[in-house]
């Protein structure tokens, strides 16, 4: 799903059948095959010249392919046994796409989508043109699937969004849509037979539905959203890739989270300052990664981040978050229990795998590492001892690393209190776990709700403290949880001292729009 | 091997792929690209078995599925075909960047 909500017409975009083609000789058949090929190349330069970096990477493989001999040598063989060049086109994608797909390479199967889409591009290179231009005003598309080539073809500006039956969250064409802000719904569950052209409806993205034919009651509503949210998209567009001002003109830092490899071909690093905590637990979710691998993440982050400081926070497990094999089953009380850097202490071999990968990770670019769960400060001080140990063990190894600053999360109240008294190089305060512990309420407990209240005082309290340490000692302070995704609090962070935010890829927008829009003290 | 392999005089190198994701589309790319300036034929196979590609074809070099952190063999045979070998090694040294 991406975007929000639209009101239009809705345009069902059914596929044309292919029409059979007769041999017709093998002079001509190349002739036309060739002239099929230099016209689909020529759509995907004009495309390229238009479009941004992502879509590029896309069209440059496609591209490629057009201009691979290999590629097209079994078509040509075709055409001088006598087949008709698209039917041998066809035959020879359709293997090639059964190729990339068969072995389980998730890479490569999601090329597949792009050769399935440049086998059809080039069939219809030769045709009509799509109705495309004919378009009426703000219309909600429906299709069975869309392939990037028909994404990019068609110009978003007057058109209100789409669904798609078929297609993954993760296809190109997802991709694409979030990044442009589209508004689109794939795997949409719905009969094709139950839209029909013309007839008003709300697509409804963040709820994934399509209205089709809605009351007038329902209709008002998602008016009422739509001119609210466009609005503040607006406001949003206009201030997302400049760094945050509160209206007094105080810069506020505004960082992201990540917590999945995938997201980051979505989310572009100019619209924050870097990245402020990097979950790691999904790299665990298949059993201890190795040294490689963790570096391979890590390495890729940094070149995402294009020079941005990339916090990473070592292993959280534990808590509501159990991994098999590693974290210890059992506790009657987990939230309570050997999670975060109490579990990392107690599996040494675990941490300093990680340790190494970082400190590797750290010859890169400008890499923060930050410990989970700390409540005294031997703790950190072990942790720190932990890192130079490896650090120096790679060095004697000939392996490239660097000493990153090694900070921690204040999420015990305890440590919030005595936060001065660490040898900590920056905070970053987890404000989901200090509010369930200030306030007793756990987490995952929904009756406890209104208890687990961010705003009350004492959790208030705790973060303009660790602010406070934080100043004092000359280190850097950031929050990392919900809180500093959720635009109705910020003006109370703000109000701690805080400068340093760090929030959910989406929330970034709606942050700084909710940063510019604090009240002048 | 392709059919012409056997009678030719090859040059060969190798360089270790950085990109933590290997051998992927752009890169793919921009190799085919840059073999393709050479007259020399130019093929190069992934670590660990395999048969050696066509280093022009980007539908080939694609397949190879050549992974991150292990070398990438290249081989070239024909008048500029060391200038070919070092190019393509120089490319993936500085990790595809231009």
């Amino acid at each position: 799903m991406s975007g929000g909500i639209a009101i239009g017409p809705v345009v069902v975009l059914r596929e044309k059948a292919a029409a059979q083609r007769a041999f017709a000789g093998v002079e001509e058949e190349r002739r036309a095959f060739r002239a099929a090929i230099a016209e689909a190349a020529g759509q995907i330069d004009r495309l390229i010249a238009s479009e941004d970096e992502l879509a590029g990477e896309i069209l440059e493989f496609q591209l490629a392919l057009l201009g691979d001999e290999d590629l097209l040598a079994p078509v040509l063989r075709a055409i001088a046994d006598g087949e008709a060049w698209d039917a041998a086109w066809a035959s020879t994608m359709d293997a090639e796409i059964a190729d990339y797909r068969k072995g389980g390479d998730d890479t490569l199967a999601a090329r597949a989508a792009d050769l399935a889409d440049l086998k059809s591009r080039v069939l219809r290179a030769v045709q009509e043109p799509s109705a495309a231009a004919e378009l009426p005003d703000g219309a909600i598309l429906i299709a069975a699937e869309l392939t990037p080539s028909t994404f990019l073809d068609l110009d978003w500006t007057g058109i209100g969004g789409a669904a798609t039956l078929g297609g993954s969250p993760t296809s190109h064409v997802a991709i694409l849509a979030r990044s442009r802000g589209v508004n689109l719904i794939v795997g949409l569950s719905a009969e094709f037979d139950a839209f029909e052209d013309g007839a008003p409806a709300i697509l409804d993205a963040p709820e994934g539905v399509v209205i089709a034919g809605p009351s007038a009651a329902t209709l008002a509503a998602a008016t009422a959203r739509l001119s609210a949210a466009s609005h503040d998209d607006r406001a949003i567009e206009a201030l997302i890739r400049k760094p945050a001002m509160t209206p007094r003109g105080e810069r506020v830092q505004v960082l992201v989270n990540i917590d999945e490899p995938d997201r980051l071909d979505s989310i572009p690093p100019e619209i924050c300052d870097g990245v402020g905590l990097t979950r790691t637990e999904f790299l665990f979710r298949h059993g201890q990664p190795t040294e490689e691998a963790q570096f391979a993440f890590y390495a890729r982050l940094i070149s995402w981040a294009q020079g941005r400081p990339v916090t990473i926070r070592t292993l959280d497990a534990g808590g509501d978050k159990p991994i098999p094999g590693i974290t210890f089953d059992g506790e009657a009380n987990p939230f309570l229990g050997v999670r975060g850097l109490r579990l990392s202490l107690a599996k040494p071999d675990i941490f300093r795998t990680q340790l190494r990968a970082l400190a590797r990770a750290a010859a890169l670019g400008p890499v923060k590492v930050m410990v989970p769960m700390v409540t005294v400060p031997a703790e950190l001080t072990t942790a720190r001892e932990m890192m130079l140990d490896e650090i120096a063990a790679l060095q004697r190894a000939g392996m490239p690393c660097a000493t990153p600053p090694l900070g921690m999360m204040i999420e015990v109240p305890a440590a919030a209190l005595t936060a001065a008294a660490f040898n900590a190089d920056f905070y970053s305060i987890g404000s989901n776990d200090l509010i369930q512990y200030a306030t007793a309420s756990a987490r995952d407990n929904a009756a406890l709700a209104p208890l687990a209240d961010p705003l009350n005082p004492a959790v208030l309290e705790l973060i303009a403290r660790t602010v406070a340490a934080a100043r004092h000692r000359n280190v850097e302070v950031s929050l990392c949880g919900d809180m500093a995704s959720t635009p109705h609090l910020i003006a109370p962070l703000l109000a701690t001292g805080l400068r340093s935010l760090s929030c959910a890829p989406a929330q970034i927008g709606a942050v700084k729009l909710a940063i510019s829009r604090t009240a002048p003290e | 091997m392709t059919d012409m392999a056997r009678d030719l005089d090859w040059i060969v190198g190798n360089a270790v792929i950085r990109d933590p994701t290997g051998l992927h589309a752009r890169p793919a790319v921009k190799l085919t690209r840059l073999a393709k300036t050479f007259e020399a034929a130019i093929e190069i196979r992934a670590e660990g078995g395999g048969d050696w590609v066509n280093a022009k074809s980007p539908n080939a070099v694609m397949k190879l599925k050549a992974g991150a952190g292990l070398p990438l063999h290249i081989r070239a045979a024909g008048d500029d075909a060391r200038s070919a070998v070092d190019a393509l090694m120089a490319l993936v040294q500085r990790d595809f960047h231009d």
